[in-house]
């Protein structure tokens, strides 16, 4: 809780009115000051902190109405990803299932770092990626489904609200940013599956169902499942049990961030990333072939293609791929880019 | 360690136990509920709509809510888990087969519109942006992440908050705040309900009550 207020420098910004990066000493932001009240760690001295605008400020923006509309459709895409359901969409999740607040919480993998880091090489598939291409990869492991196509109307509005997002945010900032990403606790010496699955029954079913299937009433998102069919596939991010540890330490429960200890977040994170879940699209019929391929990059932080003690059971064995079954395969998964260009090293 | 695990299972056994035991070991009857609700319909109406009080203790209506979320409250209430004054001395005249019953017969009843609804539209919109976004520089998580789509409710843990009285809503808020309102599950309403001012609390409160709920079930 101890408060630490550092100068913050922000390198070459170019401060518009109404934008709320800021090279600032003392106070911070309210947005950040009230994560440091709640726990979180204030920002360190040279780290980018930006405030992203809410929809009100887009509302009060002076940018043309057509562009206002397209992003605003792109926040609807972004809270409401289900209206893709049955297209892109092939489980119960919305972007803002994980990603909190909207996209813009720091400690819940803000998105706007994206548009300011990208195009970027990407050690996932092993090239240089764009914001399209980064959104892409959330439709075939996080949503189980298939990308809107590149230059869609749908990909145009995800990206514009990823960008505007990112109002003001120099262009490849060499600075770290603040917040970004799921940060995960300290390791603890050992998990335990047990505890685990003791904590999520206390802590999480309330919301997330014994069976860990969410809440979908009446036709409708309610609470996002943690795995089975209606969650993200084996080959999404938050599979890794650090990713997962830290999404839960700094998030959950709902309102309640940094209640949990390391030792119960990771326990929790332990145990929901050992249930099973849609197969990862770059399988091809072998757990140990997608291993060999993807286990230094990736799987190396999963529990993919591991025997649950509890009951020996191999971990993403099997040919279930969810709601979109085996005739939908993500079009982006596996496609290369600049296969002849010349890389000096 | 072991024997500290076994403990916690243990405990969380009997916890699903007595929760789901108190649930489901007695079926509720609407008919019988009926005449249950005999005493209930001074404050609460016959149509189960409660009223609007301003300044005053506000009657919530009850038409309409899940019956596992209104047979919850009242074995709160009986048990001093929920406190409130006018409501613990009913409670306490109520065995766990008439709270079953009561809590059937308003759970069938359609929802009624509530008041408290009318400020200027300013409040209004701050209702409507704390309810269906939040205000996350506040850490204040919007109500629809719980309490379903439209306000209207989410399973039995999450009660319909649409179309309730605002002296009600604003009442309960406030309670949570001074830490007088507290048997929600892991303090999840309380921990949001803290970081709210006084004017997001009237602003959410009427925002609600404005909404007008159509069909349920």
């Amino acid at each position: 809780m101890k408060r630490n207020k550092k100068t913050l420098a922000v390198a070459g910004a170019a401060l518009a009115a109404g934008v709320s990066l800021a090279a600032f000493a003392d106070p911070l932001p309210p947005a950040i000051d009230t994560l440091v009240k709640m726990g979180f760690p204030a920002p360190k001295e040279g780290e980018l902190v930006h405030v992203p605008p809410t929809m009100a400020d887009l509302e009060a923006a002076n940018i043309h109405p057509k562009l206002k509309a397209v992003i605003r459709r792109g926040h609807d895409l972004f809270t409401n990803t289900q209206q893709l359901r049955g297209k892109n969409v092939f489980n119960d999740m919305n972007c803002s299932s994980c990603h909190l607040g909207e996209g813009r919480m720091p400690f819940s993998g803000p998105v706007w770092p994206a548009a300011v880091t990208l195009p970027n090489y990407r050690g996932k598939n092993g090239h240089v990626n764009n914001l399209e291409e980064r959104i892409a990869g959330c439709f075939a492991y996080s949503m189980n489904g298939t990308p809107p196509e590149y230059g869609s109307d749908d990909m145009l509005a995800l990206s514009a609200y990823h960008q505007w997002l990112a109002k003001g945010v120099p262009m490849y900032p060499d600075q770290p940013i603040y917040g970004r990403g799921f940060p995960a606790p300290q390791r603890p010496a050992s998990l335990s599956y047990a505890n685990g699955e003791a904590l999520y029954m206390e802590k999480c079913a309330i919301c997330h169902g014994k069976d860990g299937s969410g809440l979908y009433q009446g036709g409708k998102y309610v609470f996002p499942p943690p795995w089975g069919d209606g969650s993200n596939n084996w080959g999404a991010g938050i599979v890794r049990t650090h990713t997962m540890a830290g999404f839960i330490k700094n998030n959950m429960p709902l309102g309640q961030p940094l209640s949990l200890s390391d030792q119960e977040a990771w326990d929790i994170a332990y145990y929901i990333t050992q249930q099973e879940r849609p197969q990862d699209p770059r399988y091809k019929g072998s757990v140990d072939e997608v291993l060999e391929k993807f286990g230094p990059t990736f799987h190396k932080f999963s529990s993919y293609g591991k025997v649950r003690e509890v009951d020996g059971h191999r971990l993403g064995d099997h040919a279930n791929w969810g709601e979109k079954g085996e005739k939908i395969k993500p079009w982006n998964v596996g496609r290369p880019r600049f296969k002849d260009l010349e890389v000096e090293q | 360690m072991t024997n500290k695990k076994i403990a916690n299972g243990l405990g969380l056994l009997l916890g699903i136990f007595l929760v789901s035991g108190q649930a489901l070991a007695f079926e509720g009857d609407a008919k019988r509920g009926r005449a249950v609700a005999a005493t209930c319909t001074a404050c609460h109406q016959a149509d189960g709509s409660g009223m609007n009080i301003p300044g005053g203790e506000s009657w919530p209506r009850l038409a309409g809510l899940d019956a596992d979320y209104l047979a919850k409250q009242l074995h709160d209430f009986k048990a001093g888990r929920r406190q409130n004054a006018t409501m613990a001395p009913f409670a306490k005249m109520l065995d766990d087969q008439q709270i079953a019953d009561v809590a059937a017969y308003y759970s069938q009843m359609p929802v009624t519109p509530a008041q408290g609804g009318d400020v200027d539209a300013e409040l209004l919109a701050r209702g409507e942006q704390l309810a269906l976004h939040g205000d996350w520089d506040k850490y204040i998580v919007p109500c629809k992440s719980c309490h379903g789509p439209g306000n209207q409710g989410a399973g039995s843990t999450f009660p319909g908050i649409a179309s309730q009285h605002a002296g009600y809503i604003e009442n309960q808020l406030r309670a949570w705040q001074a830490d007088k309102r507290s048997n929600d599950p892991q303090n999840l309403m309380g921990a949001i309900a803290k970081r709210m001012s006084d004017e997001d609390i009237r602003a959410v409160s009427a925002w609600l009550a404005s909404q007008t709920v159509t069909s349920k079930k």
